[in-house]
């Protein structure tokens, strides 16, 4: 168990030195970087490499922002298993709706609970 | 007409009043803040929004400067004024509240020398025996509008700069002994040398303070030394040293303490605000609070006003859009016998 | 000094990014977060009736939660600007973006500000996430019909 935080703690951080990379060395925005991230994300799940990343590291693949893309075609991929070409479009969110609906009802939440600070 | 963009003021219209107020993060860290006339313990200064705490910002520096003057509103005849939300409706509807016939103004930071050589200009040709001159900012209304929200997790670098939350106005009246006098403005021509990095706006900003200094100088035929201070507005710890660096390079002796800049001073180099502070409020703030007791003082009976602003919104910059810069000078003297 | 000269100078002067000190601090940072997830994992495993793989949906919803408290009271913008990617890259950094643009259009209302500025700054990352999700998904599912690949 111990070996398995270590593992997430490596790939997780790995994850966001490439994206600190992308920060300072590409001179990406921060817009930029997250898409280039998720984008990554969908196309390694095309060659089925996201998932066993996912079972090698736990939380270290599925917390940075490529998991989402990932799952993003892993549903859109099941889908298509089971309904051909239709399920690539209907079953894009089948995965990942936790993120998005959480982000949502969260950011609903935080708008009546708080006002935003100008403070460093 | 002396120069190009270079107004002689014969008459030396005064300023004869002048107030600041600040925000709660002014108060805790900026060394001039037992200087301002007034400081919250709220951004929201007890508005509902932002936005109508800019307007109050205004609003009650204006107050206060008329205060100072011991003048009340109805001795006013202009309001002359910008800041950088969108169409300026904070200084519009603090326009709306006092009344006075109101002429917007927008030069993004460098606004508090602009609104003043206007004002200079309304007296001298004695359209006004009292004009409301100044600028304001409110940070969280304008960090959400130019960059992000206020809570966005995001790593600024060491070259950013923080806006400021204050107003600083100036009563501008027909001369009166005793007072410091506006001899000279120069109204900036708009410089871009094609930078687009909108976190590192000094080193935007310094050719056009650049610009502008030579040809306040050469207009004026005087020499830095002339000067007791050249404090420029918020070019900050980058954009200083870039603006020394050019002035250095054309021949002028930039060492002494005569060389300020309102932005790098504004929290005195806490680097929790990175190169400095910015925002029309920021050189309005020092300009109307510290240089001007030290010109009443007679610490300062001379000094040259620079206040610099980036020109850029953020539609321009996500078009690929490089920052127009410009940067607007007055000269203020404090007795009869200085200046020409 | 003209253009070419004053853009010399202006990158001599202006300092340079410490980038091995940012990429340390992004992997500490991130890695903590990753590690905080990975225990929130566990919890739902060793509580909850849920797999190693069904268990992230409710560690990502537990995660933008703990960003909706840090955004809300002021930290996470601090976490930021020590970590930089380190606190962006992860699905809290994603919360943080919906979050921060909540709170902040809050007074041009619920509708027109909340609702319309949510996906302000998170919208790109659903727009391109979707669509390159969908030619990989279209290309995949072609090849296999082909019988060029297997699912």
């Amino acid at each position: 168990m111990t070996a398995s935080f270590l593992i997430a703690f490596v790939v997780g951080g790995l994850f966001c030195v490439i994206g600190q990379l992308l920060f300072d060395v590409a001179k990406l925005t921060p817009g930029h970087t997250l898409c280039l991230l998720v984008v990554s994300g969908a196309v390694l799940d095309g060659f089925g490499l996201y998932e066993p990343l996912i079972d090698f590291a736990g939380a270290g693949a599925t917390i940075p922002i490529t998991s989402f893309g990932n799952s993003l075609t892993h549903g859109a991929l099941q889908e298509a298993e089971k309904h051909g070409l239709v399920g690539v479009i209907t079953g894009m969110f089948e995965v990942t709706s936790s993120g998005i609906s959480a982000a949502i009802l969260f950011g609903f939440i935080a708008s009546l609970l708080f006002r935003s600070k100008g403070r460093p | 007409m002396v120069a190009r963009g270079v107004i002689r003021f014969g008459n030396r219209p005064t300023i004869r009043a002048a107030a600041v107020a600040a925000g709660p993060t002014e108060k805790k860290n900026s060394p001039f803040s037992h200087q301002f006339d007034r400081l919250y313990d709220s951004d929201l200064i007890g508005q509902k929004t932002n936005e109508q705490a800019h307007r109050q910002l205004i609003e009650d520096a204006c107050d206060l400067a008329l205060n100072k003057a011991g003048k009340t509103i109805s001795d006013a005849d202009y309001l002359v004024c910008g800041d950088l939300v969108n169409e300026m409706t904070p200084s519009n509807f603090a326009a709306a509240s006092t009344g006075l016939p109101y002429v917007g103004l927008f030069s993004a930071c460098a606004t508090s020398t602009s609104a003043l050589a206007y004002a200079a200009l309304l007296t001298e040709v004695g359209a006004a025996s009292l004009v409301l001159a100044g600028a304001a900012s409110h940070h969280s209304a304008i960090e959400r509008q130019f960059r992000y929200p206020v809570e966005y997790g995001f790593q600024k670098p060491q070259n950013a700069q923080w806006t400021v939350t204050a107003a600083g106005f100036a009563a501008v009246t027909p001369h009166e002994p005793g007072y410091p006098s506006i001899c000279q403005a120069t109204v900036g021509r708009v410089v871009d040398y094609g930078l687009t990095d909108p976190l590192n706006m000094g080193a935007a900003m310094a050719p056009a303070a650049f610009d502008t200094f030579r040809r306040h100088l050469e207009a004026a035929g005087t020499e830095p030394e002339d000067y007791d201070v050249i404090i420029t507005g918020d070019l900050g710890a980058i954009g200083t040293q870039l603006f020394r660096k050019m002035a250095s390079e054309a021949g002028y002796a930039v060492e002494g303490e005569r060389w300020r800049d309102a932005g790098k001073e504004f929290y005195g180099g806490d680097p929790a605000f990175f190169a400095g502070a910015s925002g029309a409020g920021c050189s309005a703030a020092v300009y109307f609070s510290d240089v001007y007791s030290r010109m009443m003082e007679g610490e300062y009976r001379r000094a040259l006003l620079m206040a610099t602003g980036a020109l850029l919104s953020p539609l321009s910059f996500q078009q690929g859009e490089s920052i127009p810069c410009t940067c607007h000078a007055v000269e203020l003297v404090m007795g009869e016998g200085e200046g020409r | 000094m003209d253009r070419q000269a004053y853009s010399q100078l202006e990158q001599q002067i202006t300092p340079k990014t410490p980038i091995a000190l940012n990429l340390v601090k992004a992997f500490v940072t991130g890695g903590i977060i990753c590690t905080i997830g990975q225990g929130i994992m566990y919890f739902y495993m060793y509580f909850f009736d849920f797999t190693e793989r069904t268990a992230g949906n409710p560690t990502v919803a537990t995660m933008i939660f703990i960003a909706m408290l840090l955004t809300g009271f002021g930290k996470y913008k601090r976490i930021a600007q020590f970590g930089g990617a380190g606190s962006a890259v992860p699905v809290t950094g994603f919360g943080n973006a919906m979050i921060s643009a909540a709170i902040e259009h809050r007074t041009e209302g619920y509708v027109l500000g909340v609702g319309g500025n949510m996906f302000k700054l998170a919208g790109s990352v659903i727009v391109f996430g979707v669509f390159s999700a969908f030619v990989v998904a279209l290309i995949k599912t072609i090849l296999v019909k082909l019988g060029v690949v297997g699912w």
